[in-house]
């Protein structure tokens, strides 16, 4: 009994991790499901038929190529600017400071439904189209302050006299970025810009707002299949998707382990 | 991958402290900003105001709108949906909470006992975040299944009838009910109550408990005098992070709920995508937002977070 109160804490912390992952667990088994209707929410037989094929419902993987294409680009243009903003915010000092950490951190206080809704109206106004195009550059907006977030964290624990070292020695403002600053913000970069494509990857509610009829993101896809029929599919999809992003955060694991024993 | 936790962990800070002088000419932090803050005030200041402006008009999507400055649209928006704000309100509030009491034994966990193991559960709590939630919700569909194995446990061990006696379910299943859209939006948000948790118990030093101890404060006193005060910016963080996005969330209320769980955030989809109902949508979506930028900053305020904006 004794043994177990000592332990509660570490049982508690593992149910908790249990209900975490137990969805995950639950999409996995039934990627091997055979469903008798068009729902595969009842345990029927064992089949690897999805695995063997997993594009075989029409429509599954042109919107997840064009979930891909979308949550690259929005990641790339993302992490660019909110780079920039994180070094304006964590190097320098300027009027407009507090404006600037207001206006990055209202995306994150806003509920993505309240920014869906508004740019559609935005682009009802200006008589722009939506579609992939608008679809970018709402994925762009609400991932910057995500970027900027990861980045100036990065950034704001950097030494600058590191900075001041290799100029010191000589090298040009611009040689100390490329040589210096850059590489050691890596880290935070990464973070950032893997932040941003997996929320990009992984939006539907603002993407619902702005998506017409061509522009069919994976998400969407399933929120679709949820009302006409979920194909096993999606099942596959989910767990390799879940595998894929295991492999990523183990490698970024074993990367950062690496770096602070070299360190 | 430890640097995408503390990213993650800190989408609320802002760092209260100005970097030292530098000698670059001034000019070079504008530049850095403007492309960025452009994006953001084009495509998110902006729409806030064409929102604003939608919500006054009057006239259909086929023949456009013109403004009239109709402000009985936001009463007729509080009269009809009053109960979905309410409930949604409610419904977010609940789920902190749970988030709150689920995350917090788990973060302590790993941020100041689970020693080599600390990594691997870092990457248990990382890894489903990166994946499909809507696949996740829609699981959550299978396992609250009316003959699922935990509905029959529930059942069993008499849950159901609990649940029911209390207004959480209306029957003796657990699909399609209140606690099924609690359990899912506390479900969905978890790992962003998790995280800001983990970075700052991770930060707290462990001798400043021990003092505790040694001055004979009890294991409780010890947590409630020393853990817990120095793990609020982490509290606050994470609470306002599960909190704002499960306000407006309508995906757990569709998928695990019943048309007497309809939150706002649903009624604000359909107006806008279905019914087609511009202005009373925008109107809808402004108080929303006007709601939560007001609980965000009286709650702020009383949690006194300097670190925050």
């Amino acid at each position: 009994m004794s043994w177990i109160r000592r332990h509660l804490l570490a049982f508690a912390a593992l149910a908790v991790l249990f209900y975490m992952l137990i969805p995950n667990v639950v999409v996995a088994i039934f990627s091997f499901n055979n469903p008798k209707g068009r729902y595969n929410y009842q345990w029927t037989e064992f089949s690897t038929e999805a695995w063997q094929n997993p594009c075989g419902t029409p429509g599954i993987c042109e919107s997840l190529g064009l979930s891909l294409r979308i949550g690259i680009v929005a990641s790339l243009v993302a992490t660019v600017l909110g780079t920039m903003v994180a070094f304006a915010l964590g190097r320098h000092r300027f009027r407009g400071r507090a404006g600037t950490n207001l206006l990055i951190f209202m995306p994150m206080a806003t509920p993505e439904v309240v920014m869906g809704s508004s740019l559609l109206t935005l682009f009802v106004m200006m008589g722009l189209p939506s579609g992939g195009g608008a679809i970018l550059i709402a994925h762009i907006m609400f991932c910057l302050s995500f970027v900027v977030v990861a980045v100036k964290a990065r950034v704001a624990s950097l030494d600058p006299r590191l900075e001041e070292a290799a100029a010191d020695l000589g090298a040009n403002p611009v040689q100390t970025f490329m040589r210096v600053t850059l590489p050691l913000a890596a880290p935070g970069i990464a973070a950032g810009a893997l932040l941003a494509f997996s929320l990009s990857f992984d939006d539907y509610i603002i993407t619902n707002f702005n998506a017409s009829p061509s522009s069919i993101t994976f998400p969407m896809y399933v929120w679709g299949a949820s009302t006409r029929g979920t194909p096993v599919q999606i099942n596959v999809i989910g767990t390799i998707m879940f595998l894929i992003a295991l492999l990523v955060v183990v490698t970024g694991q074993v990367l950062s382990n690496r770096r602070q024993k070299a360190a | 991958m430890a640097s995408v936790s503390t990213g993650a962990a800190h989408p609320l800070s802002t760092g209260a402290s100005a970097p030292p002088e530098r000698r670059r000419s001034n000019w070079v932090p504008y530049a850095l900003l403007l492309p960025g803050l452009l994006w953001l005030t084009v495509f998110f200041v902006v729409p806030m105001v064409t929102l604003f402006s939608q919500s006054l008009q009057e006239g259909s999507v086929d023949e456009g709108y013109t403004f009239t400055g109709n402000i009985g649209i936001y009463a007729e928006a509080l009269q009809g949906y009053f109960p979905q704000l309410l409930r949604s309100i409610g419904y977010a509030a609940s789920a902190t909470v749970l988030a709150l009491l689920l995350g917090y034994p788990l973060a302590y966990f790993m941020a100041l006992r689970a020693g080599r193991w600390k990594n691997i559960l870092l990457v248990l709590v990382i890894a489903p975040f990166f994946t499909s939630f809507l696949i996740r919700t829609l699981a959550w569909q299978t396992i609250l299944s009316d003959s699922s194995i935990v509905t029959e446990t529930a059942r069993a061990i008499g849950l159901t009838d609990l649940l029911q006696a209390v207004g959480l379910t209306g029957n003796d299943n657990l699909m399609a009910s209140k606690f099924a859209v609690i359990c899912g939006l506390t479900y969905n948000f978890l790992p962003f109550m998790i995280l800001p948790l983990y970075s700052s118990l991770e930060r707290l030093d462990p001798r400043l408990v021990e003092a505790a101890g040694d001055l004979y404060a009890s294991p409780a006193q010890g947590f409630r005098y020393v853990t817990w005060p120095l793990s609020l910016p982490g509290v606050v963080a994470g609470t306002l992070l599960t909190f704002i996005p499960a306000a407006g969330d309508f995906i757990n209320s569709k998928l695990l709920g019943n048309t007497q769980t309809v939150m706002i955030g649903q009624v604000i989809d359909a107006q806008f995508l279905r019914v087609l109902n511009y202005p009373l949508a925008a109107a809808l979506s402004f108080v929303l937002l006007v709601l939560i930028l007001l609980l965000v900053s009286a709650y702020v305020r009383k949690a006194g977070t300097e670190e925050l904006v």
